[in-house]
């Protein structure tokens, strides 16, 4: 196979600090290549070199064997490469012929449209892959899968060589996700050569021939699928050996924290039942799209269940508002803590504080400041928060950083009962362990926890007991004593297939 | 026609039609030609100022508050112009539309390397523009206007004899309103800038990557609702014969409201040149039935904001009742006891 592009050498620095330090990448033609690396390890550096929007300070760009010293955007894209990146960079508020169309009809520059044209060039890029849309649907109805695809068809409506996916699936179900892969396959038969930007590992593993991974900036290894483990991809992109120890604590079943009974929202879950204990973390599982995020947000009271009843203590409470449920003694970590969780310019002791904002009033209803210091200071020490001081800006701190202010903040609340949504999503391996020793240990404090998460082994290891979600329902519940990862993720794959397939003629996208 | 509900204007041509008939029922003199032309003529001159708010609301759902301001100055600018030299009504249209897009295009200038909202910048502006008109003018009042005016005004195309015999024609006025109506309508509809100020107001980014001239585009904006206020500017001269220096100004939040209410979006991207028609021929059929019903013209204000809350909360209602409805995942009853 011959490359299409290979770079070499390269090193990009920002102000003192080395982004890419001497890295080598290529990609043959027709061929699907993961790059992956933990946040930070420089993949969207390297992208941006490729796409000509960033230049090297060193290193050679090679396309089809011609070096490239400074290859601009306009060149990058003259070339046939394309980035679809993370927010698709469409047009919510445009149709999808239009969404399709829009680079082509810049490129022409004509003063007045053809209507007919533009349809014209949406459907020929929609017929190369297969797969239906609705041209004149607005795009911001469309489901993320589908505005994928509409990003998707855009980059055809060139001559495209080489397709850049840059974390394509963080927010798609994996029926959809298969979807992608066979759109994926479909461009590498017509000679198209893909690369896929990811740090969700089964993926990777999935749909990449090669792997390279980078950390911190360097190249760590290119390897063929069929050399490479889970393990060993952890291993390779964290440079540490990730080892889970088991929870194995016992439960007291007598003391019954938290019992949810027949609880029931339309289109969003169905006759849930499961009873929590004191100190115990009962993880919850399933893919996206099964009902366990719109479970957290019911029981948290921000879009209450239509019936059913919840028990805290014995005593029957109505969660009907966050008010009801913060009273009742439920905190929740939400799972994107970005948009629901932090205020993003606002300081780390302002964020830990807003709970529990009320408690810290002093004489004359107004904030005691000394109690102020010292509740944050408490947390962040608690926590191992790394900041230099509770002053700073939220948004300058470190994904898994930023994870620990938002427990902080529930803690500080002092909850019975935590719901934590996907609490590691997106946060590096080290800040995981360390968060889910923070959970283990308010357990042992006799908080009990409600652990939401799709990755099997965090939940197999730090749990007493699992429930599996699918389709809305609770279709089991598993004591992880005497089980192993490969089991459950066995069983949270079957219900996916079984789902797949009762689920056939609801597909919209193919045909 | 299941299509047809999903679209703000259809509600407002409903509510249209509804208010219609209620005041013709009262006062019968509501749906004579002769009372809709007079509607017409006198909201010519925010109807047309109202299609340049469109444009400026769809780029980026900030209102321009300055158009005011620019109609003012080049209103007063060119009635003293034509009282010293003369000229003709073509050379005042010409110069009110020249200054307008001076000014106009000096907003989109300052909006766009500052980088604030279009409303901050145009607060900024419409004190500058109608200040300076204050100094210069010291306030005066101009009674008597260049012949001109009164001549093109008088322009009418058919003419109609009413019930108690008097003759009545169309203006020529309300077709200069509808001849920018289409021109708004084909810009927006078939020309690549007009769906470039979409496609900023939908995502500033995304446009920029797909090779939008976003500078180009916001400038023509702005220097396009100038322009229009220059054109607004001679049509109110014809309409008043006069020019009073703070006769203008002060219109300018009932004109964006009715562009709201024709469905314009608050974030950007969003608007038609249909929706801002019928936005303010509502708000024209209010205050003209009001006259009609002989209900105390006060009331006017009381009303018009009656309307936008009511449409606030309607499209507001439709909105929740999207978010409740989100299906997340289907329950299928039948396949669910499958499994």
């Amino acid at each position: 196979m011959t490359d299409f592009l290979r770079v070499s050498n390269i090193s990009k620095s920002f102000g003192g600090v080395q982004a890419l330090d001497g890295v080598h990448f290529s990609i043959g033609k027709g061929e699907i290549h993961c790059l992956v690396g933990e946040n930070g390890s420089g993949k969207s550096t390297l992208i941006k070199v490729i796409s000509g929007n960033l230049q090297p300070d060193t290193g050679e760009i090679w396309i089809e064997g011609q070096v490239h010293k400074h290859l601009r955007s306009i060149d990058s894209i003259n070339l046939g490469i394309r980035v679809i990146y993370q927010d698709f960079a469409l047009f919510p508020n445009l149709t999808v012929k239009e969404n399709i169309a829009y680079s082509q009809l810049v490129e022409k520059n004509q003063k007045f449209l053809d209507w007919k044209e533009i349809e014209n060039i949406a459907n020929t890029a929609i017929s190369k892959i297969k797969i239906k849309l609705d041209l004149d649907e607005v795009v911001g109805n469309l489901s993320v899968a589908n505005q994928q695809m509409v990003a998707i068809c855009r980059a055809l409506t060139s001559e495209l060589r080489l397709l850049i996916l840059d974390e394509p699936t963080s927010a798609l179900t994996k029926k959809e996700i298969d979807q992608l892969f066979v759109v994926v396959k479909d461009l590498q038969q017509k000679g198209i050569s893909v690369m896929f930007v990811s740090h969700k590992l089964n993926e990777v593993l999935e749909i990449a021939e090669l792997i390279t991974v980078i950390r911190d900036g360097q190249n760590v290894a290119t390897l063929p699928r069929e050399e490479i483990t889970n393990e060993k991809l952890i291993y390779l992109m964290t440079g540490k050996t990730i080892t889970y120890s088991r929870n194995t604590k016992p439960i007291d079943t007598k003391h019954k924290l938290f019992e949810v009974q027949h609880l029931n929202k339309k289109n969003n879950f169905k006759d849930l039942s499961f009873t929590l204990h004191r100190g115990e973390i009962y993880g919850i599982t399933g893919l996206l799209g099964s009902g366990r995020t719109e479970l957290a947000l019911a029981l948290f009271g921000m879009y209450p269940a239509d019936n059913g009843t919840i028990l805290i203590e014995g005593k029957e409470k109505s969660i009907r508002s966050v008010k009801e449920a913060v009273r009742a003694g439920i905190g929740y970590v939400p799972e994107n803590r970005l948009v629901q969780g932090l205020v993003m310019k606002k300081t780390v002791a302002e964020n830990i504080v807003t709970v529990i904002i009320k408690q810290l009033l002093g004489n004359m209803n107004l904030i005691d400041s000394n109690q102020w210091d010292a509740s944050v200071k408490h947390w962040i020490d608690e926590l191992g928060i790394k900041v230099a001081g509770p002053d700073i800006a939220v948004q300058t701190l470190s994904g898994g950083n930023q994870q620990k202010v938002v427990i902080a903040r529930w803690l500080a609340a002092q909850p019975k009962i935590l719901i934590l949504d996907n609490p590691t999503a997106g946060i590096d391996i080290a800040a995981k362990s360390s968060i889910h020793n923070i959970i283990r240990e308010m357990a042992e404090k006799g908080v009990g926890i409600i652990f939401i998460s799709d990755e099997i082994p965090e939940v197999v290891n730090n749990c007493n007991r699992i429930a599996i979600m699918r389709n809305g329902r609770l279709i089991e519940e598993i004591d992880t004593k005497n089980i192993t990862e490969q089991q459950i993720q066995k069983r949270v794959e079957m219900s996916d297939t079984r789902e797949k397939s009762a689920q056939h003629e609801k597909e919209r996208i193919f045909s | 026609m299941r299509k047809l509900f999903k679209y703000t204007e259809f509600y407002i041509a409903v509510v249209i039609v509804i208010l219609s008939l209620i005041i013709t029922l009262l006062n019968p003199r509501f749906l004579t030609a002769e009372n809709i032309f007079d509607l017409l003529k006198s909201f010519s001159v925010i109807g047309i100022m109202a299609v340049g708010v469109l444009f400026v609301l769809i780029l980026g759902g900030s209102p321009d508050v300055s158009f005011t301001a620019i109609a003012q100055v080049a209103e007063y600018v060119v009635v003293i112009m034509t009282l010293k030299w003369g000229g003709n009504i073509a050379l005042a249209f010409l110069v009110a539309a020249a200054m307008g897009l001076i000014m106009g295009g000096f907003n989109g200038y300052l909006v766009h390397f500052f980088r604030v909202p279009t409303i901050i910048v145009t607060i900024a502006t419409y004190n500058i523009y109608y200040g300076l008109l204050y100094v210069f003018s010291k306030g005066e009042v101009i009674f008597r206007v260049h012949p001109m005016f009164r001549n093109f005004a008088n322009i009418q195309i058919g003419r109609f004899v009413n019930q108690a015999g008097n003759t009545y024609g169309f203006n020529l006025l309300p077709l200069i309103w509808i001849l920018i109506l289409i021109l708004g309508w084909i810009i927006l509809k078939y020309t690549s800038v007009g769906r470039n100020i979409y496609a900023v107001g939908g995502n500033e980014v995304a446009a920029e990557r797909v090779g939008i001239n976003v500078y180009r585009t916001r400038i023509f904006v702005f220097s396009f609702i100038g322009l229009l206020s220059g054109i607004a500017a001679i049509v109110h001269a014809a309409i008043v014969q006069s020019a009073i220096p703070n006769i203008i100004v002060g219109q300018e939040l009932n004109v964006i409201a009715a562009v709201f209410l024709g469905g314009a979006s608050v974030f950007g991207g969003g608007g038609t040149i249909i929706g801002t028609f019928l936005g303010i021929l509502l708000i024209a059929i209010m205050n003209n039935g009001l006259t009609l019903l002989r209900i105390s013209s006060y009331w006017y204000s009381v009303f018009v904001g009656a309307v936008i809350v009511i449409s606030i909360s309607t499209s507001a209602i439709q909105r929740l009742r999207q978010e409740k409805a989100r299906e997340i995942i289907h329950i299928d009853e039948k396949e669910g006891e499958k499994v």
